[in-house]
């Protein structure tokens, strides 16, 4: 019966597709968006799912006991692939040489021993903190990207949508409508019988009748050939699900704010060091960056990309030469708007006595002032909406200033 | 008794899999005894097992990955002696597709040069190209024109395995009366789930896993279940615990390494305790050292039937734990389980499998107080999952709370297959449909399972592509049937008028099948 899909080859490549990515948009164009100063700002935000291992994506080389803590997996500024270095102290992994170049140029930074104000190790609560904005894990229904939209002045419906598989992620859920777009491969409904049932749900089941307007309405930008995911692979995927979304977000009627996910960050065994897992991951991850600054072409000017995740992982490896749950990470900022070409972080040491619970890279700097500080230097919102609705209960966390150009 | 279709909605779609259709009578007996209907299925244990021609075990299955591991190594080698380009990159790191098409279809076509003389030497195949092909990367790229398209390639003996098990999952979601038990199956699976893109050993054993640790037990107790699960090799291998060494043990001294703790933490995070259950970082710790040795029979068979559970003594911590303030003395395998035994029967343990059912089974936001019933249950039967699932069929909650759940895709696909009557043969289409909606079958993003709120399941795109998929089978399936019909098997009167009348306007019968299988009384349980 349900084996009605006549091209099952498409439809289960988009099914991969959507297993190690999705991503979704904001319905609406900012009012200010074609104000008279011609800026025109986008903002992509981009969760790892998982738990990124901060000290290997940038690592604090100059510390004297980084190379003894991570073992196995540390990365050096000398070796067969030596790590990007930053500055002094810092160093890129060799695997992202596009950001490596954005961050030369000025337009990528890094925030180091960065954490959200969760504090426990649990992938799943952690992610709710990350992505809800709350100070704790709850069965909060909104994110805070959603509840940032909702301070926007709202302006022109966007045309083309994009986004989300079939599940928005929690960062973009809320009040404030989002579009969806996903690409398709299977036979598409009939505008009649959609419109029917749009009609019967009206009546009987005003939350599916809204659901389904929405996902009814989208596409068309997206749906060109090259949208068609190709990939076979994670690191493929990743590059085309950020190519999909560029190409949506450069149209003028396109969306301006979105999110992505990444899943696959968990590195518990044989994560690898210069090469290997993660080394692959990132090179997908910075491929995404990549494929966003050549889709996105003019606009990059205006754009922000902000590359978050729940929580770092322990200093020291654990005994599969990988790395178990910890605490603090990086977050990383790429986008013609960054104010880039800079390490913030007020570095805490790892030391035994420096580290969270003596295990973890200690949390110096609050996400929530990184995220404000983006979202304020790109949309304008108040210190207050920002403490209080887009991340309640949050003043102590003040908003990192000079963050965009 | 008088029938009430409406509490038969209840008992065939929120406990059930929804009403079959032709001539099941399954609304009108539903509607009779509503509570009887749904009971029936629980005093019969062992019809929650699942036996049929062709499934094979754990050690059967790993066994049948090892032997199509070592043939896939042989014919890299007298690929390579052959002088045909090898590009191998690491197996966890393809760098990009091409390049990973190229590996495999060289691959596959060393294999096919060979395998003539391997064809005597397999043991569970008859058709000897069928296990050389690789999941997902052997499909030729989109750009290429259908028509293009060459012949699909043969199946190797994992992918095989997964459908061969797919399929008998969905015959019999489709087949069994209510469905109440097999929707616990679905539960307890999620609940302790494994993903198969984990690789090859968790893809073939993911059905095997759900058969033998999760349905023996899901009227017996909790207790044993979680035994069952944490000792099964799928759950080892997707957790990692056969890496992980104490650090002290006689393996972690000679090979340098030690714990890895994400079994640990899952257990006491999402098996057991729940997140903010009353462990602390330090127990997980503690619980990672006591499972050291946990782990399976590998290819040499030196710790016992390959593929089969085994405990490795040598790479087990030596001395006492303390887990929750208790202390787990040196008893080898013992220690676990002592342990495990005693985080079962944990308050938090209760109260979280509580919530978990009750959240399934009535409302999103579970009632409390049906909630607090349960975990009283739990408590005084020590963990009895057949009293649990009487006392909610018993509740009243259950029974008055709307039915504003949506349902999970797994769920659509399984009541419209139910409905319009039709045993599944090939699993190609549900798998596909799955996928599609974001609940590729055995196969969640994290350990946490799939998502059980109406928020997760009712997103704009995945209403689409429901209605997508509706429309194609009201395309195919339309012209045969009668939609009215079909909704008096579903609903009868308890159809709202405006269903109805959306059905019998319709302006074609395939139309009419499309908008019955999106309906409210479809979708909503």
């Amino acid at each position: 019966m349900i084996d009605c899909v006549e091209n099952r080859l498409l439809t289960s490549r988009r099914g991969l597709l959507l297993g190690g990515a999705s991503f979704a948009a904001w319905a609406y164009l900012p009012k200010f968006a074609r104000a008279a100063d011609g800026r025109d700002p986008r903002l992509i935000v981009v969760i790892l799912r998982g738990a990124l291992d901060g000290l290997s994506t940038v690592a604090p080389v100059g510390d004297p006991d980084y190379a003894g803590l991570h073992g196995s997996i540390a990365l050096a500024s000398d070796g067969a692939h030596p790590a990007i270095m930053l500055d002094s102290f810092f160093a890129l992994h060799p695997a992202m040489p596009e950001f490596a170049r954005m961050y030369r140029d000025k337009h990528a930074a890094v925030i180091h021993a960065v954490a959200t104000p969760y504090r426990d190790r649990s992938h799943f609560d952690g992610q709710d903190v990350l992505e809800s904005g709350y100070a704790g894990p709850g069965r909060v229904q909104s994110g805070w990207l959603n509840r940032a939209l909702e301070a926007l002045p709202r302006g022109e419906r966007v045309s083309s949508g994009l986004a989300v598989g079939p599940t928005t992620p929690l960062v973009l859920r809320g009040n404030a409508p989002t579009v969806g777009w996903a690409p398709v491969a299977l036979p598409q409904a009939d505008d009649d019988t959609a419109m029917r049932l749009v009609d019967l749900y009206r009546h009987r089941d005003p939350a599916l009748a809204m659901a389904l307007s929405q996902g009814l309405q989208l596409d068309k930008v997206a749906s060109g050939d090259d949208m068609k995911p190709k990939g076979g692979n994670q690191v493929a995927q990743m590059r085309q699900v950020a190519r999909g979304a560029a190409k949506l977000m450069a149209a003028d009627d396109g969306p301006r704010i979105a999110a992505l996910a990444f899943d696959g960050w968990d590195t518990h065994a044989n994560e690898g060091g210069p090469v290997g897992r993660l080394a692959f991951l990132l090179g997908g991850l910075d491929g995404a960056l990549a494929e966003f600054e050549s889709g996105l072409g003019e606009r990059w000017r205006d754009t922000v990309v902000v590359v978050a995740t729940e929580f770092g992982r322990t200093a020291r490896i654990n005994g599969t030469d990988g790395t178990d749950h910890g605490t603090a990470t990086v977050a990383l900022l790429a986008g013609g708007a960054v104010k880039g070409g800079r390490v913030i972080s007020d570095w805490p040491g790892l030391k035994l006595a420096n580290l969270y619970e003596a295990r973890d890279l200690k949390p110096t700097t609050d996400l929530r002032s990184v995220i404000k500080g983006v979202l304020q230097g790109q949309f304008g919102l108040s210190d207050r909406v920002l403490a209080e609705t887009v991340f309640p209960d949050s003043a102590s966390a003040r908003p990192m200033k000079g963050l965009v150009a | 008794m008088a029938r009430d279709s409406q509490a038969a909605l209840v008992a065939l779609n929120r406990f059930g899999f929804g009403a079959r259709g032709g001539a099941s009578g399954d609304l009108i007996n539903a509607a009779s005894d509503p509570r009887g209907f749904v009971k029936a299925e629980l005093s019969r244990p062992n019809g929650v097992l699942l036996e049929a021609p062709g499934l094979q075990s754990t050690p059967q299955l790993g066994q049948a990955v090892f032997a199509y591991q070592d043939q896939v190594k042989q014919a890299r080698e007298a690929a390579a002696k052959a002088g045909a380009p090898t590009e191998a990159p690491p197996p966890q790191a393809p760098s990009d597709q091409k390049p990973g098409l190229r590996r495999n279809l060289s691959l596959n076509a060393a294999a096919t040069e060979i395998a003539g003389q391997m064809a005597e030497a397999k043991p569970t195949d008859s058709k000897p190209a069928d296990t050389m092909a690789k999941p997902d990367t052997m499909q030729p790229n989109m750009a290429a024109p259908p028509a293009a398209k060459p012949a699909p390639q043969p199946l190797n003996v994992i992918q095989k395995t997964f459908r061969t098990e797919a399929l008998a999952r969905l015959q019999r979601a489709t087949l069994v009366e209510c469905g109440f038990t097999e929707r616990l199956v679905v539960f307890w699976s999620n609940h302790f789930c494994i993903s198969a893109s984990k690789g090859e050993l968790a893809r073939i054993w993911a059905g095997a896993f759900e058969r033998e640790a999760i349905r023996p037990h899901v009227l017996g107790r909790f207790a044993d279940m979680l035994k069952a699960v944490e000792q099964h090799p799928a759950m080892l291998f997707f957790l990692d615990n056969q890496q992980s060494l104490g650090p002290d043990s006689r393996a972690g001294q000679n090979r340098k390494r030690g714990l890895n703790e994400n079994l640990a933490r899952e257990i006491m995070e999402l098996h057991t305790l729940g997140v903010g259950g009353g462990y602390t970082q330090e127990d997980v710790t503690s619980l990672a050292r006591i499972i050291t040795g946990w782990t399976f029979a590998g290819r040499q068979g030196g710790l016992g039937t390959p593929g089969s559970f085994a405990f490795n003594v040598n790479a087990h911590q030596p001395g006492p734990q303390v887990l929750l303030g208790r202390t787990y003395e040196p008893t080898g395998l013992a220690q676990g389980e002592a342990a495990l035994a005693d985080i079962a029967r944990h308050p938090s343990t209760a109260n979280f499998i509580a919530t978990k059912l009750v959240r399934h089974l009535v409302a999103d936001d579970p009632p409390q107080a049906l909630v607090a019933r349960l975990r009283d249950v739990f408590a005084k039967t020590d963990g009895d999952l057949k009293a649990m699932a009487t006392a909610l069929v018993d509740s009243d909650e259950a029974w008055k709370a709307p039915l504003t759940k949506m349902r999970s895709p797994y769920d659509f696909v399984v009541a419209s297959g139910r409905l319009l009557a039709r045993v599944p043969e090939d699993p190609g289409g549900y798998l596909n449909n799955l996928n599609l909606l974001g609940q590729p079958l055995w196969s969640p993003a994290g350990p946490n399972g799939f998502p059980d709120t109406t928020a997760a399941w009712a997103a704009p795109e995945g209403m689409k592509l429901r209605l997508d998929i509706a429309a194609q089978m009201g395309a195919r399936l339309g012209n045969n049937i009668d939609p009215l019909d079909l909704l008096e098997f579903a609903a009868a009167d308890a159809a709202s008028i405006e269903t109805r009348r959306t059905i019998e306007r319709a302006e074609s019968r395939q139309q009419a099948l499309a908008l019955l299988l999106m309906s409210p009384e479809m979708q909503r349980r």
